[in-house]
């Protein structure tokens, strides 16, 4: 059975579904559905909500409930997640599993409260200090919202990391029917991990950091970390083509702007342009080889972004030079309409 | 012949590498006893940020988490609120607690999380050497006030359990020393009753121990220890600034 619902609220049920024990945040616009909703239905289940104090005795929080081996998130909008990253980094360093959900508004600064993809260079390249990367995920319909929240949890434990949804105001505020295709995860299912903090009953005590200062010890597991991130660019990467058969133009785009981009090929294909689509649905790790494979003689790309120009360099980086690479976007104002993606494709 | 004083179990058993004449040793000993005496050292969770607490995973034997600097009370919360059957406590510095960690422990306190916090109060930070601290004396010499701390540019020592005092959520504040076995008995009083509210499931406790950092405040143990009962302890009163529980 389907239920229409917001997107903010669909990403709520799949995370409570996935077995989502506590959920800290701080309010903010455009997530500010995430927080109210949680704060009744948490209860109502017997979990765990707070508002915390700020952005960052809200991560800080996750990383406490984390530790301890229970399902946890925190979300917020672009300044709050700047905010959030040391911690990030520290969860990164201490391989603690938790989703962040990042529902960007405008920037830089406070910017606004429109759509917007300009925080895809802080969540794909790190985003707070040292080595580390975190797998991003790039839902771009309600039901996806509600799929993602609940797989993000599985990959976070199964790589014992920081996950975050990448999404936006628009993706979170929008109301679209959500099939609740996920099965209900129990807490007992969960609790089986060899590295959390319970209490050393019938085992030795464990200690979780990030600090490492005897001499190699911090190379060796900054190796581990790398070691790891590699597995995940080789097994995780997440995609959609979409008519990139015999197209001589591929759009690159994610989240909200994927889906303008998706009914602007339909558009310009009845008009005979031959165009089509790429859409990762995971940004790191990234579809390099993806993108290299649709590198043809006579091939052009074109990245579409609520931004000015994040993603396409990552585009570029997998074609490296192979093919022209040409962008679309704007951030902090209207969406990009099918028509300016027309107009452009003409131009190429 | 009966031994009659032996290693807590929860202290692991390795050398302790503080400074010469630290107070950091007598109070892990305090705190190991305290949870062995209370038989809670399988269901502890402890939490330790930066300053010469990160010392404190190799020590204590239980299970122990870090956290970033000043962010303990927000991470105890984490894991108190997801598991009310652990015993969780934070080990802080006075930078961590009351400098940047500011807004995490009043708001644990005015939430009453139900945890205890063991503030070692050594009047700088010791770890990045000997800055000046929060909690640092008016007209103290350290790395960052070579002339003293000056009220007129760097305000007044922060007396943190009198500040948390006025809030509803605290339950049990109190300033303790160990500088001498009287002081030190008291301590583990006062430890013990923190661990206790605990869990009885009273709510917010934090004990703030005097300590000596001989090395940061450039004083021979002796001296230090003379410091805090003349000098330190007259600014810091000792004693129970808070007892909502009575
Ligand atoms: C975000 C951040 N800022 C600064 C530091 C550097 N730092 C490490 S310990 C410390 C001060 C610790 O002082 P205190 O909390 O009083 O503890 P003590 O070392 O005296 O025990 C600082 C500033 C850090 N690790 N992280």
């Amino acid at each position: 059975m389907k239920k229409l619902l917001k997107g903010n609220i669909a990403l709520c049920e799949g995370a409570i579904t996935a077995g989502l024990k506590s959920y800290f945040g701080y309010p903010i616009t455009p997530q500010n559905e995430i927080p109210s909703y949680l704060s009744k239905k948490m209860l109502e289940i017997g979990r765990v909500f707070v508002q915390a104090e700020s952005e960052i005795a809200a991560i800080n929080m996750v990383l406490g409930a984390a530790v301890t081996g229970a399902r946890a998130m925190t979300s917020s909008s672009s300044p709050g997640i700047s905010l959030k990253q040391e911690t990030i980094s520290y969860m990164a360093g201490m391989q603690i599993p938790a989703l962040i959900v990042n529902i960007q508004r405008g920037g830089p600064g406070l910017g606004n409260i429109s759509a917007s993809q300009s925080d895809y260079f802080q969540a794909v390249k790190g985003g707070g200090h040292g080595d580390y990367r975190i797998i991003v995920f790039a839902p771009n319909s309600v039901q996806e919202m509600y799929e993602t929240a609940y797989d993000a949890f599985d990959l976070a434990e199964k790589y014992r990391t920081p996950v975050m949804i990448l999404s936006d105001g628009i993706i979170g505020q929008m109301m679209e029917p959500v099939e609740f295709n996920r099965i209900e995860k129990k807490e007992k299912e969960l609790k089986e991990k060899d590295w959390i903090l319970n209490g050393c009953k019938n085992r030795e005590p464990r200690s979780v950091k990030s600090l490492f200062m005897k001499e190699g010890i911090l190379e060796e597991n900054n190796i581990k970390l790398q070691e790891k991130y590699k597995l995940i660019s080789e097994n995780e990467v997440k995609y959609e083509l979409y008519m990139t058969e015999d197209a001589n133009i591929i759009i690159t785009s994610y989240g909200i702007s994927s889906r303008i981009s998706k009914s602007a090929v339909k558009l310009a294909r009845r008009n005979g342009i031959k165009v089509g689509l790429l859409r990762p649905k995971i940004l790191w790790p990234f579809p390099y080889k993806i993108v290299d494979s649709l590198a043809k003689r006579n091939v052009k790309f074109l990245s579409v972004e609520l931004s000015y120009g994040q993603m396409v360099e990552d585009v570029k980086l997998s074609l490296n030079r192979k093919c022209s690479v040409e962008f679309l976007g704007k951030a902090g104002g209207e969406l990009i309409t099918e028509e300016e993606i027309i107009n452009k494709l003409r131009t190429l | 012949m009966k031994k009659i004083l032996s290693r807590p179990k929860s202290l692991k058993d390795t050398n302790l590498s503080y400074c010469p004449g630290c107070g950091h040793g007598i109070i892990h000993r305090i705190i190991a006893e305290c949870i062995d005496e209370l038989s809670i050292k399988e269901k502890t969770i402890a939490v330790a940020p930066v300053g010469c607490a990160v010392f404190a995973y190799d020590y204590f034997n239980f299970d122990t988490t870090e956290s970033p600097h000043g962010r303990p009370p927000a991470v105890a919360t984490g894991i108190k609120r997801t598991n009310p059957d652990k015993f969780v406590f934070t080990y802080q510095g006075d930078g961590d607690i009351a400098a940047i960690g500011m807004a995490e422990t009043v708001h644990a306190a005015n939430r009453s999380e139900n945890i205890s916090i063991i503030f070692v109060n050594n009047a700088n930070y010791g770890m990045t050497g000997g800055q000046m601290a929060p909690t640092t004396l008016i007209g103290q010499i350290t790395a960052t006030t070579p002339f003293g701390r000056d009220t007129k540019k760097e305000g007044y020592p922060i007396k943190l359990c009198e500040l948390l005092s006025t809030l509803e959520g605290s339950v049990y504040l109190e300033r303790v020393s160990i500088h001498n076995p009287k002081n030190i008995i008291i301590t583990k009083k006062a430890i013990k009753k923190a661990f206790q509210y605990q869990i009885d499931g009273k709510g917010f406790s934090m004990i703030e121990v005097i300590s000596n950092c001989s090395v940061g405040w450039g004083m021979s143990p002796l001296e230090s220890i003379k410091w805090i009962e003349e000098v330190f302890i007259k600014s810091f009163p000792l004693g129970v600034i808070k007892d909502k529980a009575i």
